[in-house]
């Protein structure tokens, strides 16, 4: 087994080992139902920063509209479970809306990305929250019921969709969807986060892989080693998508109403998922899985600290740019410490960079 | 006459958004980073007016006073403190991310003194206004003032730019670092000025801002912030003139779309200028064209 | 017929001719050096043939097909590889990875079963491993394979660049530089990798350099460029005799 073999099953092992402590403990009674209430949760968010982290660590683009990704596979499953949950048993309604929610995130993904990846560095990254936004606000004025004469769709308002008496609103502008069947529970959450992880480490150490690794690199040396760049970005950044979008469909099978609000879906959710991918090592994929698990756990468990929880994170986000990539402190680190590097031992490996 | 009073608003509502772009696009020009913290500075400068005219029982020309000095001092010691280290960071994004760190930072200190509620923010403009028209064209006192200010900062901009010694020395630093330091220019002295002179204005446009839109909390600068951003890029970064002509479309097409069309996408169609621009004429309507070297 | 034959090429930047009218023909097998003063457009020769620039007029044929105006990546799977002057490595990349990265076009697999790690992913892989560590061995990088490019020696990463161009499996060789910031040892050491290149892989090659010493060592034809044109052009002993090129290297 190479190393970087057993680098990924440790990965595997870590989040079932995960899994296996928190089951136990639920099932002894020794978990509060609010924590139970946080382990979905827990899971969507290591999903995205998974995705956010092959977007920023393995394809070297900073994205801050990765929430709309998830927005949109939320939305587009949640609305397929809502319209079909009287049609289609349980299971492979929701087997097929992870497929829906999966393929219309990655479908815009795809979309976005013809214009996205064209820009670099800075633009590139307020185009990204530009579309993170633009998704929200579009879907905020979406309306969409069904009744006896088929699907009515308006973007006015929910009087404007001349429903007859029979009809059923399911996308209600900016009170989103309620009543999506609550079928997303912790095993499926790990089940998914398993599946992105196997996907996204697979991809790392492969041919498509390091040809997406090359072109962060080096871009122009990637072109000349006859790498197809824009091909290669577009895979990764579509993947990231669908990933997200695989979040978005846990998010909404296990909330009553969704709605598309800044608080889940803007830039400043989508920063909070930044916080944890670079927290837990930018392109270090395992360290991003427990940056978003233990950030996401710890100030939920411990009230007192959620007034300062963003605050310490800042401060966090901060030291840690700056102990990691000035050149300054970089050149005093090696000279002091030698080759050793405090972050490579804090978190296993360290791979990439942004 | 309503298209009229709408043009007019958008107008204001751009000049403030000008005003915020001059910070970005003079950073943006010299340090070559996006400081995704400018817009929080303005929140700043707009707690500390509204702290300090409290404190005076309603002065709020000290208010704007303090505001300005003490956003001089945020922004310098801002550059100082997270973002010099990062100066030829082995990657670009090293710096965005922290100057996300500080925007978060900032909007969390500002959630722990003053709360999530928001704070009704008196207007530092106590001027009723015109009316022409007999009454039907009103214009208020605050929208004129905006817009005055606003030109009369980009043309003392322009002028410090253009006939002073620091101003040229901005000027050769945004051209070419190696260069200017070769020629005697202190380029880390001349960065620092350029934060200062950028925190100021985003005191100013803060005060302007909140007058105009009395409402605080501490996202007040978050989206003024990022939209001023896009019309920096609209008006091709690092162009001055450019920041102005940017702000001003923006606000019009934010405040005609937010009337005419739909008060829930205004927000998706200033977004989608960005996109569109960036793809048609990346280097924005006065921008100049910068290629990697191999 | 020739490997490489251009005609007549030429590129403005701003009105600045920066390569005018330039011709060179390389034969199969052939190690073809470049030289000339600073700024007398030579990089600018390289970003032309390999499309990074596209030229204003002229023809570039290799082997016979016209690869004027294609993109660099077409140009690279055409049959031209190349290095850079200042070293443009994949840095966070290990040394086996970066050659992986160019036996990419030989060795394929679908992006589904590289995502899986399925079907042909662990029998191509190997074949990949394989020949990757061939290459490095024929580069004495087979010790490093894991090491991370940027952790390398100097040295080391200018050998592991032409290592890499070589995995993309070229006709012809462009090395830009390839002693530039190395020492006398150094330098006769890369000496003897070109030359093993060459003989190992019958590599026909082009090279950019200052260094008369190397020059004047390996190369059998020199065209000498000075301000966007060719001064002279021929075998290596005539052109070093030629006293336009004296002048032009040693200034009047």
């Amino acid at each position: 087994m190479s190393k970087t073999q057993k680098s990924n099953f440790i990965t595997y092992g870590i989040v079932i080992a995960a899994y296996i402590i928190l089951e136990v403990l639920m099932l002894t009674g020794n978990l509060s139902s609010h924590l139970k209430g946080l382990l979905v949760p827990m899971t969507y968010y290591a999903v995205i920063a998974v995705a956010l982290n092959l977007c920023v660590g393995i394809l070297g683009e900073l994205s801050i509209g990765h929430c709309g990704f998830m927005c949109l596979g939320a939305f587009s499953s949640a609305f397929f479970s809502r319209a079909t949950e009287q049609i289609i048993p349980t299971v492979p309604r929701f087997l097929m809306a992870f497929i829906i929610g999966i393929a219309v995130a990655a479908l815009f993904g795809f979309l976005i990305g013809i214009p996205v990846l064209r820009l670099k560095g800075d633009y590139l990254a307020i185009v990204t929250l530009a579309f993170g936004e633009i998704i929200k606000n579009v879907i905020n004025s979406f309306y969409i019921g069904i009744d006896s004469k088929g699907l009515h769709f308006t973007m006015k308002s929910a009087m404007d969709l001349n429903m007859e008496k029979d009809g059923d609103i399911i996308i209600n502008g900016a009170m989103g969807i309620t009543g999506t069947p609550h079928n997303a529970n912790f095993t499926i959450g790990i089940v998914v986060l398993l599946i992105s992880l196997f996907i996204v480490q697979n991809l790392v150490n492969s041919r498509d892989g390091r040809a997406i690794m090359a072109i962060r690199d080096n871009y122009i040396a990637a072109e000349a080693t006859g790498i197809n760049v824009t091909g290669y970005k577009m895979m990764a950044f579509t993947i990231s998508a669908a990933i997200a979008g695989a979040a978005g469909v846990l998010f909404s099978h296990n909330i009553t109403t969704l709605t598309a609000s800044s608080q889940y879906f803007g830039y400043n959710a989508s920063i909070m998922i930044l916080v944890y991918v670079v927290l837990g090592g930018i392109g270090n994929i395992r360290g991003s899985v427990i940056a978003a698990c233990i950030l996401y756990m710890l100030p939920e468990m411990l009230r007192g600290l959620n007034t300062y929880r963003m605050l310490i994170y800042s401060i966090v986000l901060i030291i840690m740019m700056i102990v990691n990539w000035s050149p300054k402190v970089i050149a005093w680190r090696k000279k002091t410490f030698g080759g050793l590097n405090l972050i490579s031992i804090l978190t296993g490996k360290k791979k990439g960079v942004a | 006459m309503s298209f009229l009073t709408y043009l007019i608003n958008g107008l204001s509502l751009g000049s403030i958004y000008a005003i915020i772009a001059l910070g970005y696009t003079m950073v943006y020009g010299i340090a070559k980073m996006l400081n995704f913290a400018h817009g929080d500075f303005i929140m700043v400068g707009c707690y500390i007016i509204f702290s300090v005219s409290a404190a005076l029982s309603g002065n709020s020309v000290v208010g704007i006073i303090v505001a300005i000095i003490l956003c001089t001092l945020l922004g310098v010691t801002t550059e100082f403190v997270a973002y010099r280290p990062l100066r030829g960071a082995a990657s670009p994004l090293a710096v965005l991310i922290t100057a996300i760190g500080v925007s978060y930072l900032l909007e969390n200190i500002a959630l722990l003194i003053y709360g999530a509620d928001i704070k009704s923010f008196t207007s530092v403009i106590n001027w009723e206004g015109v009316s022409f028209a007999g009454g039907q064209l009103k214009i208020q006192g605050v929208t004129i003032v905006t817009i005055l200010v606003s030109v009369v900062i980009l043309i003392v901009l322009q002028l410090f730019i253009n006939k002073t010694k620091q101003g040229q020395a901005m000027l050769a630093a945004s051209e070419d670092k190696a260069a200017a330091a070769l020629m005697g220019i202190d380029v880390n002295k001349t960065i620092a000025l350029t934060f200062a002179i950028g925190s100021a204005l985003a005191a100013v446009a803060g005060a302007l801002l909140c007058s105009a839109y009395p409402s605080l909390s501490p996202y007040t600068g978050a989206m003024p912030g990022i939209k001023a951003f896009v019309a920096a890029v609209l008006g091709g970064i690092g162009s001055i003139p450019g920041a102005m002509i940017g702000g001003l479309v923006l606000g019009i097409v934010e405040i005609l779309s937010k009337t005419y069309i739909s008060s829930q996408l205004s927000d998706a169609i200033v977004f989608g200028i960005l996109v569109i621009v960036l793809l048609v004429k990346p280097t924005g309507i006065l921008g100049k064209k910068v290629q990697e070297k191999v | 017929m020739a490997l490489l034959d251009v005609n007549n090429l030429s590129i403005s930047f701003g009105g600045l001719r920066a390569v005018d009218n330039f011709n060179i023909t390389i034969e199969k097998g052939e190690l073809y050096g470049l030289i000339g003063p600073n700024g007398a457009g030579k990089t600018t020769v390289f970003n032309l043939l390999t499309g990074v620039y596209k030229p204003n007029e002229g023809i570039i044929r290799l082997d016979g097909d016209d690869i004027t105006r294609k993109s660099t990546i077409e140009i690279n799977h055409a049959g031209i590889a190349r290095t850079f002057q200042n070293i443009r490595l994949f840095r966070n990349m290990s040394v086996i990875d970066n050659v992986k990265v160019g036996l990419a076009e030989k060795f394929k697999y679908s992006a589904l079963e590289g995502m899986l790690h399925v079907g042909k992913y662990r029998k191509v892989e190997k074949e990949m491993d394989y020949e990757a560590m061939s290459l490095l061995k024929v580069f004495d990088l087979d010790g490093s394979r894991d090491v991370l490019a940027a952790n390398l020696p100097y040295g080391k990463q200018r050998k592991l660049e032409i290592a890499r161009a070589m995995a993309t499996g070229p006709k012809l060789l462009l090395l830009d530089e390839p002693a530039a910031g190395m020492n006398p040892n150094e330098t006769k050491e890369l000496m003897d990798t070109i030359a093993l290149v060459r003989r190992e892989f019958d590599m026909t090659i082009l090279l950019i350099e200052h260094d008369m010493k190397l020059v004047s060592g390996i190369c059998e034809k020199l065209t000498v460029l000075n301000f966007g044109r060719v001064l002279c052009q021929g075998e290596t002993k005539e052109v070093l005799s030629n006293p336009e090129v004296i002048t032009a290297y040693l200034g009047e």
